[in-house]
């Protein structure tokens, strides 16, 4: 665990800061750059913290300049009276929580003509899916906020299949007493690629939970951040990715404690399988100094399920205040076991079938938190053909 | 009527320290209906005779056999040897996260009759073999093993062996760590698979303690990787009145 670090305040380091050159590294997570402004992001070589385990030559065409930022063709369904329309990047609801904090997320920030508005109302209960399919191998930005009223209670599922090449922005706030659950499903070919910045403010008492599932696709990478602003307020941030032969499946997850009283846990579980296969998971806590009785733990699992895969796994916790409820995190990546294994067919479950167990039931506590059921068939008829693969 | 014969068993297990010899000819026969006590001192290759019976991967086999009605054993997988009619209670049953004691139960009872059961049927003998082992009818929605008590662990075992109705049965050491109560519970199970199923029982136990409930036809010493003396329940009596240094200390 980590103390508390003062780092040597780097001016205007928060938003809109010019001259990316600075030598001094960033010593705390919310120092580091955010702009909107493509050209305040260096080139991206690889060796930055947030991009060195990515493999940038995949994406060069969504790290280079402008892309093509026209309305996404989508599918939305919605029930309830939360209202879904296409807004200026102007709109004043655009930039209300987030601020690109890569070189990725500028430039699909400058390029997206319209956003996606996603509007609940305040003490209206509604379920809006929005899904993306097919949309092609040429690069694409997209924007979309999340805008949820004081007491309102809402599910935003976004699903993706096809191809792609997207870079994204998404946008959530949570107002006051609200009860948000927001799931990004990247259900993309083999041959697709995806960035994603979500970034996530939370009023006072609001609740979010907020999950990340990645089943395939050749690079994707969802960056999703909290800021815990309103006293009170709480996220459960869940992750679940099973990566394939030639996969790259990432997260780099930031929670930060700003206010008083908040709670936060962070729990991703991931499965890879196959040559190559490939995943990151990063997560940052970050509890400020005013944000006293914090509870906080966030743990990220993988489980191996064959020889030549890789799986990174980076915890990080920065406390700035002594005055907290609990603060933890784990970090675990095992090779399957063999005693589980042996205890099971010692059952006569054959083989296949023992190791289909282990693996569902690895994952089956974040599957069990997906309260959308068509989702979480959808996962689960995912899985069963990914663990028809294993044996 | 099963038999389970084992003839100049020898097994060895890699170590650290090279390959080491543990079974060096053991010679047993279990027949449906009896039961057969394996006593010795720790480290006396009781457990790897459990486990090279259920199949696990670390024993090798160096010579010698184990046929259950005259088919070869040693060539089974481990789940085929589950399929035909054997039995291990672990010692140390491992937690399986995320699977309930439901699916995992349903689930072995599908793979050793090799057609799932009859629902309502089912569900009636899950509770009924609860109710008997006086296990919570919570328990099926926990996740097998995970956060069990030592003794809810064994019972779980025995509740496996009530369920799938094996022909032959291993038990390793599933005395250990049960206090009177529990161990009364467990023999009972034990007694009643006995009696429904004819069921054949290898009883391992360092202890003479858990044959006073489950009464044994036959006792064999084990003593540095093979019977060293056998006979009826009275040799269990001379046991627990002199302990094993006679043996050791002839072995020596």
């Amino acid at each position: 665990m980590s103390s508390a670090t003062t780092a040597p305040a780097t001016a205007g380091a928060n938003k809109n800061m010019h001259g990316a050159t600075s030598i001094v590294p960033v010593q705390t997570r919310n120092e580091r750059l955010a702009s909107f402004d493509v050209a305040d992001f260096a080139a991206v070589t690889g060796r930055e913290v947030d991009w060195k385990l990515t493999p940038i030559s995949a994406i060069s065409d969504l790290l280079d300049s402008s892309i093509d930022g026209s309305q996404l063709p989508l599918d939305i369904s919605i029930t309830g009276s939360a209202s879904v329309t296409w807004v200026s990047m102007n709109d004043a609801a655009v930039g209300s929580v987030g601020t690109p904090e890569d070189r990725a997320s500028a430039i699909a920030w400058s390029s997206t003509q319209d956003a996606l508005l996603i509007d609940v109302h305040a003490d209206d209960v509604s379920e809006v899916s929005v899904s993306r399919s097919g949309l092609g191998a040429a690069p694409r930005a997209a924007h979309t906020v999340i805008r949820v009223a004081p007491f309102a209670k809402t599910t935003v599922v976004l699903t993706s299949e096809g191809e792609a090449a997207l870079s994204e922005n998404v946008e959530i706030i949570a107002g006051d007493s609200s009860h948000v659950t927001v799931i990004s499903l990247q259900e993309w070919s083999s041959t697709a690629r995806h960035l994603a910045s979500h970034f996530i403010r939370t009023e006072k008492n609001a609740t979010v939970t907020h999950t990340v599932v990645s089943l395939s696709g050749a690079l994707v990478r969802v960056n999703p951040q909290t800021r815990l602003a309103g006293e009170g307020s709480s996220v459960n941030m869940l992750g679940l990715y099973f990566a394939d032969s030639g996969e790259h499946l990432e997260q780099q997850v930031f929670v930060h404690h700003e206010a008083a009283q908040t709670k936060s846990r962070v729990n991703y579980k991931g499965a890879l399988q196959g040559t190559g296969a490939r995943t990151v998971w990063i997560g940052d806590v970050l509890i400020g100094p005013h944000a006293v009785g914090t509870d906080s733990y966030e743990q990220n699992r993988n489980l191996v399920l064959t020889e030549g895969t890789r799986a990174d796994s980076i915890p990080n916790l920065e406390i700035k205040t002594g005055d907290i409820a609990g603060a933890g995190h784990a970090s675990a990546t095992g090779r399957f076991d063999d005693e589980q294994l042996f205890y099971l067919q010692a059952r006569g479950i054959d083989e296949a079938t023992a190791r289909q167990l282990v693996v569902r039931g690895f994952l089956n506590e974040i599957v069990q938190q997906i309260t959308v059921t068509s989702i979480a068939e959808r996962i689960e008829a995912a899985l069963d053909r990914e663990l028809e693969g294993i044996a | 009527m099963a038999v389970l014969e084992i003839r100049d068993l020898h097994v060895s297990v890699e170590t650290d320290q090279g390959t080491r010899q543990i079974l060096k000819g053991v010679d047993l026969t279990i027949r449906s209906g009896e039961t057969h006590a394996i006593m010795g001192p720790n480290g006396s290759g009781k457990s790897t005779l459990a486990y090279t019976i259920a199949g696990h991967p670390r024993y090798t086999v160096d010579s010698g056999s184990i046929t259950l009605d005259g088919a070869d054993v040693l060539e089974m997988s481990v789940d085929e040897r589950a399929k035909a009619g054997l039995f291990l209670a672990m010692q140390y049953p491992v937690e399986i996260p995320g699977v309930t004691v439901s699916n995992f139960l349903r689930t072995a009872k599908t793979a050793i009759d090799g057609t799932s059961p009859a629902l309502r049927q089912w569900v009636g003998d899950v509770k009924t073999a609860m109710t008997n082992l006086k296990m919570d009818s919570s328990f099926t929605e926990r996740n097998v093993n995970e956060g069990f008590s030592g003794g809810e662990k064994k019972r779980h075992e025995i509740l496996q062996l009530e369920l799938l109705k094996p022909q032959i049965a291993v038990l390793d050491e599933t005395d250990s760590g049960l206090d009177v109560d529990a161990l009364k519970i467990v023999s009972e199970g034990v007694n009643r698979a006995k009696e429904n199923t004819g069921l054949g029982v290898l009883l391992i136990t360092h202890y003479t303690r858990i044959l006073r409930y489950i009464k044994p036809d036959f006792v064999h010493v084990f003593v540095a990787g093979k019977v060293a003396e056998q006979g009826g329940p009275e040799l269990a009596d001379r046991l627990e009145a002199e302990g094993y240094d006679r043996y050791v200390e002839a072995n020596a």
